[in-house]
Parts: C-alpha cells; structure tokens; sequence
C-alpha cells in the first residue's frame, strides 16, 4: 500500500504513533476530554508539540473541532474515552456530517480481546457511528496506526469533506511495533474529485444565456470550496442575482447589489420572491434541503436546474437537474469563467429582470415590517453589523436568534458565517466558536446565541476562560425555547407546552462564576457599548439582550408548503 | 423497475454491515442480497436485487459508489447478465402419484429431487427468480412445506 516511505521504520507504541502522525498532518491542537481507554493517548501530550484543550463535554469538544475545522478548512482534531466518551461524540459527528466538516475524532476503546464482551465502558462505536461519518477506522494492531491516520486526514478534508472516527483498543495504544509512516497511500474505492466537465459547462452557459429570468443558488458548497471571487466574476458578468442557502449564507458579500440573501422557510422576502419567479437557476454545491426549497416538487416544477456539485450522489437526489455539472465547484466556475472569456461574453445591460430584481429588493428593504420595541432582534443584530469588523466570524446557535440573524446581519466578507444548518444542532454555536477562535485568533469571533442553546453548553465557558480564548457570547435572551414556542403559537393554538425557560439562570453571573464577563444590555446605548467592551478585552464575554418572548421570526415558509407560500410579518 | 446490483467490495469485516446500513438509512429495499469471496481473496462480490424506479435505482447506484469500500458498483442489463438462484424446497407427499408428478415438475426446471421421505421431498432448483416462482405456483397444489435461498447471483457476459 504505501509506494514510498519518508521515514525509516522506528519502534513506538501505538499512542505514540498516532500523535506522530498527527504532527506529520499539521495538528496543532486536540480539543478532548481524558478517559481510562484513551489514557496511552492522552500521556503522549507530555511528549509532543500539540496543544490540549480540555472540553467539558465530549458534544463540545467534537463541536469545537467542527467549528476549527470549518474556518481553517483543515481537520479539526477531538479526543474521547470509550463508552460514554464516545457515544458523547456521536451528536458532533452528525452534525459535522451533515454539514461536510472536515473533522477526527479519535476515541478510545476496550482492549480488543474485550471487544464484544460488554465490557465496563465498552460501546460499539464503530457500529453506532457508520451512519454519520464518512469513514471509521479501527487499528487492531499498533502498526496499523499510521496509516489509518494518514488516511483518515486525506478523506476527511478531501472530495465533500466530512467527520472521520478513528477508534483505538487501549491495548493497541500500548502495544509497541515497527511503525512505517506512509507518505503516498491509495484508496481503492475512493475518487474525491471528478475531472472539470468542460462539455457541461458550456451547456451551464447556454443555458444561463437563452434564459429570461436566470438566478444563482449559492449554498454551503461554495464557501467549503472557497470559491468566492468566482462566483462573484460569473454573477457579475453574466449580471445574475445571487440568492444562497442558509448554508450558503455569506458565499457572496451580502451588500453587493446582486445579493439578494438566503432563501427558505426563514429566508429574505425578496430571495424567495425572486428564486420563485426564476426560470432557470445555477444552484452551486447545495442538496436542495427542505429548509430551503420548501417541497421537492413545487420547486423543480417550472425551473430549468443547472446543478454544481462535487458529490455526484447529490445530482437528482431531491431535485432534477437538466444540466450536472460534477466537480469541485471551483474548478468548475473557473472553467465557466474561462469560456465566458474566449467567448467575449460580459453583460452590461441591465435586463428587465434584473431591474425588477432590484426594484424587488429596495422595496423589501423599505417595506419589511420589523418588531417595534427598541430591543427586536432585526435593530439588535444591525447593531452588531454596524460595530463588528467585516473579518469578523460569526458562529450561530440553533433557533430563532439563528434565523434573526440570517435575516438581519449581513455578512460582507465571505466565509465569516458558520451555522449548525443541517443538522441543527442546538448548542453548537458557542463550543464552534472556541474552535474558531482558535484557528483565528486575529479576529473577533462571535456566538450570536439564544438563551435555549447556549444552556446546551454552556460550560465551555471553562474552555474559553482556562485556555485563554476570548470569544464573545451574544445571547438574545427571550427566556424561553423561542422557535418551539413560536411553533405552538402558530399550529398548536398557542399551548405553551415545555418551552419556558424563565429567568434561570442569570447569564451574568454565570459567566462571572466562570471567571468570564458578563454584561447586561437593555438598550441600544448598553448594547453599543457592551459589544465594544467585550471586542477590547481579552477574555470571553457574555453579553445578555433580554428581548422580547413573543417576537416571531417573519417571513416564514411553513414546512411541506413552497417557497411561494411565504407568510410575511403583518 | 427490478434491478441486479453487482458490487465488488474490499473483503474485510463489517462491509456487508456498512451496505445493508446504508440500505435501511436511506430508505431502499434489498430484495435479495448474496455475497461471496472473488478470485482474488481481497474482494467479495455482492449481488444484490432491490426495486425502484429509474431514478432511485440510479440514488442507490450513487449511494453505493460513494462508499469508500465500494471498489466498483454496477447496475447490470439484465438481458446482458446471467443471474441465478439457488433455491430449495420441501414439498409434501399426501397421495402415491405426488412423488412421481414432482419428479416431473422438477425435471422440466432441471431441478434435482434429494432426500425423498413417504410424507416429503426436497429440490433443489438453480434458476432465475421468475422460474423459481413459476415452480412455486406448479408445486403449491402440493403442500409447500419450507423453502430456502440463496439471492441472486450475478455476471454480466463477457463482451457486453
């Protein structure tokens, strides 16, 4: 299997080799929490060059190496005992998959003549796991170590990226072998990348050409492939209106006058106006989710679908495409670009559907309705805009703050925005945050946060103040499980049922109790100032905005219906 | 539509475990399911018939082909392919003529007769899934009383 060899064959333990290993791929960092069967592992610390970051939760530990991984577009690394370490991961590798987040989790495991014996903290990780990774390895010998490292780095970050478990018997940590560290390697049955289809390309083109009302669909795709000087060359030169999906949400600067926001169930009045009214649509790297399109057969109904995308199992899988244009979705907008060029085709004229694009778009932004009080969540969020630096990353929780701030914060700079979109993952964002700090710490990183997912995990705080990464938590605070109870006010004749959280606790003095700050803001020149405090100090801030509990989050798309059944704020 | 699927996966433990789990995760039918090791131990060849229509026979095809473990998936043309299956039946024996017209039942399907008691007789047919169902429909009047299978196996001809 491997061809060449770059290091002569050298005699170490399993757990040895695997932070060997880990060092040869760059792994500068473990976020993980220390158990009986990952002990071998976790002693190698004291002997190598990677960081410890201690989780307080093994969700958080996985959430926080998805959220290292998303921004750094390197595997983020997190570590977990067996048993319950490891069935406390599997909300992490879900959610990574879901998403396609480049992402290890190494766990430990049960000496493997215990394996299948129930053991004391035995869990059959690699069974629970199979559907919601993208691959699992289980070296039952210390000198398989390397290469399933190895490899498992190469498919998580390659192709659509995804979670990689790597679960290792306690004995095989141990045990000590002859470890050869394979430089090239070949999987047989993987092909990450298909070659650029030039043929369907020029198809894409004249496709978008001999269409009236052409539109482009930018979902997370495009922002996993950083591809976003070529989407905005390809809009701007065949002058196409972008929407996204959420997932996409910030893959094309969200002030350009082509933006037009993300679509779906809580998506911008004027995006669902105008992907409803579209004849055609270059949709790059998305899987045309619900949340999205509403129903699979209202959406493709009168749309001619040119579809990007690097997995080809995605094509035809919710929505059918006249044009599949397989490959990674750079490689192909640059190849789109290419023979725009040779072909001297640039737009300049405004058509009479990109005028009404634009008409739509300052009318909507004119015209939304927006809650009245000083502190709704649109003026909160705008504020947060108006302050943050554009470089700025944005990490989301789950809920409504999660699609307030899809609405009303704009992102200008691409792939500042991470979100738990698929999966939805209450209790992500903060746990993703330190993650992302981590791999910027140059920048401000931002949890815009509900009370609802942050009490999911909330104790990262430890995290963020015991290892020094000062990420700012910006609770909208409606002192209930807000969408839930949105929900039930609009389908179950407003029963209110499990989904108040009252004034417990007090996030103030939670964070204080942590060793973090914690500010309270109750209006505008509070709030104003409470960002800029937390943006100056180098520890982690929670800033608590207690809002309104009644605030809904509007327009709003209800599930099974299209997006042309779009309910807008009265 | 029936399908034919032939994979050829890595033969180390637990695959069969990842393609069925990735049958019942996404919702897909295996109707009949076969594996066995290649020429070249490292790989097992898996032959399995579901239904669906054009476009999710194509979903699973893709599905199947994303797995890592998947060296190579193929829908086969049925008309290109031979495929059989291995089935055996335990028939009742209520009056003297039975064994005689089972014998000749069997006989036209090129089935072998084996362990012939007075009350029951085994076959053993190696055929397509459509004859085998047509020899259940001759045979039923008797008394089936057990069957087993194997699935379907299935290559596609050489040149096609």
């Amino acid at each position: 299997m491997a061809i060449d060899l770059i290091d002569k064959m050298e005699t170490m333990t399993g757990a040895k080799a695997l932070m060997t290993a880990m060092e040869k791929e760059g792994v500068k960092q473990v976020f993980g929490i220390p158990g009986g069967a990952n002990l071998p592992m976790y002693d190698e610390f004291a002997r190598c060059n990677i960081r410890h970051i201690l989780a307080r939760h093994e969700q958080s530990a996985a959430h926080m190496a998805d959220g290292f991984g998303r921004v750094s577009r390197k595997p983020g690394v997190c570590f977990a005992t067996s048993g319950p370490g490891a069935t406390n991961i599997l909300t992490g590798l879900a959610t990574a998959q879901a998403d396609s987040s480049p992402m290890i989790a190494v766990t430990g495991q049960v000496p493997v003549a215990m394996i299948g014996r129930d053991a004391f903290q035995e869990s059959d990780i690699i069974g629970m796991s199979n559907p919601v990774v993208k691959y699992a390895f289980q070296p039952r010998q210390a000198n398989e170590v390397p290469e399933a490292v190895r490899k498992g780095f190469y498919i998580a970050r390659t192709g659509r990226p995804g979670p990689v478990l790597i679960d290792i018997p306690k004995d095989v940590q141990q045990n000590e072998a002859e470890m050869e560290f394979p430089d090239e390697f070949k999987i047989q049955g993987y092909h990450p990348w298909a070659d650029p289809d030039i043929v369907a390309c020029e198809r894409a083109i004249d496709m978008l050409l001999n269409s009236e009302k052409p539109i482009i669909l930018a979902g997370g795709g495009t922002i996993i492939s950083s591809a976003f000087a070529e989407l905005q060359s390809i809009a701007e030169t065949l002058m196409l209106p972008v929407v996204t999906t959420f997932k996409g949400k910030g893959a094309f600067p969200e002030n350009h006058p082509l933006s037009l926001g993300p679509i779906g169930m809580h998506g911008h009045a004027e995006a669902n106006k105008m992907m409803t009214e579209a004849d055609c649509v270059l949709a790059i790297g998305t899987r045309f989710s619900d949340r999205s399109v509403g129903t699979f057969e209202a959406f493709e109904k009168r749309l001619k679908i040119i579809h990007m995308d690097v997995d080809p199992a995605e094509i035809g899988k919710n929505q059918t495409a006249q044009v599949a244009v397989v490959g990674d979705v750079k490689a192909s907008l640059r190849i789109m670009i290419k023979l725009l060029l040779q072909r001297s085709i640039k737009k300049t004229e405004e058509s009479t559907w990109i005028k009404h694009v634009k008409e739509t778009k300052a009318y909507w932004k004119e015209n939304l309705k927006i809650h009245p009080g000083e502190m709704g969540a649109a003026k909160i969020l705008r504020k947060l805009r108006e302050i943050l630096p554009v470089e700025s990353i944005i990490t989301t929780e789950v809920g409504q703050h999660q699609m307030w701030a899809s609405l009303f914060y704009d992102v200008i700079q691409p792939g500042t925005f991470f979100s738990s979109t698929g999966l939805g993952t209450m209790g992500w964002g903060f746990p993703a945050s330190i993650g992302a700090k981590v791999a910027r710490p140059d920048v401000p990183v931002v949890d815009i946060a509900g009370d609802g997912s942050f009490s999911m995990t909330e104790n990262s705080l430890a995290t963020a103040v015991l290892e020094d990464i000062p990420v700012i938590v910006f609770i909208l605070n409606n002192f209930s499980l807000g969408m839930v109870a949105q929900w039930q006010r609009t389908f179950y004749d407003k029963r209110m049922i499990g989904v108040d959280q009252e004034h417990c606790p007090d996030y103030v003095k939670l964070a204080e109790s942590y060793g973090a700050q914690g500010i309270r803001a109750q209006s505008m020149d509070e709030l104003e100032k409470a960002i800029k405090t937390a943006l100056s100090s180098d520890v982690a801030t929670v800033i608590d905005i207690p809002i309104d509990p009644l605030e809904d989050v509007l327009p709003f798309v209800a599930p099974g219906t299209s997006l042309s059944d779009m309910v807008l704020p009265s | 539509m029936w399908a034919i699927l032939s994979l050829l996966v890595e033969n180390k433990p637990g695959i069969l475990f990842k393609v069925t789990n990735l049958f019942r995760s996404r919702n897909f039918n295996i109707d009949s399911i076969s594996v066995g090791v290649t020429e070249n131990p490292d790989y097992s060849r898996m032959t399995i018939t579901t239904y669906g229509d054009e476009k999710r026979v194509a979903q699973i095809v893709k599905q199947l082909d994303k797995m890592i473990d998947t060296v190579e998936v193929r829908h086969l043309d049925e008309h290109k392919t031979v495929y059989r299956e291995l089935c055996l039946f335990m028939i009742n024996l209520s009056n003297a003529n039975d064994s005689m017209e089972i014998n000749k039942i069997a006989s036209a399907y090129g089935g072998k007769v084996h362990d012939v008691k007075k009350k029951s007789l085994m076959v053993e047919l190696t055929a397509t899934p459509e004859q085998i169902k047509a020899f259940e429909e001759l045979v039923r009047p008797f008394g089936i009383l057990d069957v087993a299978r194997t699935g379907v196996a299935a290559l596609q001809r050489s040149g096609s």
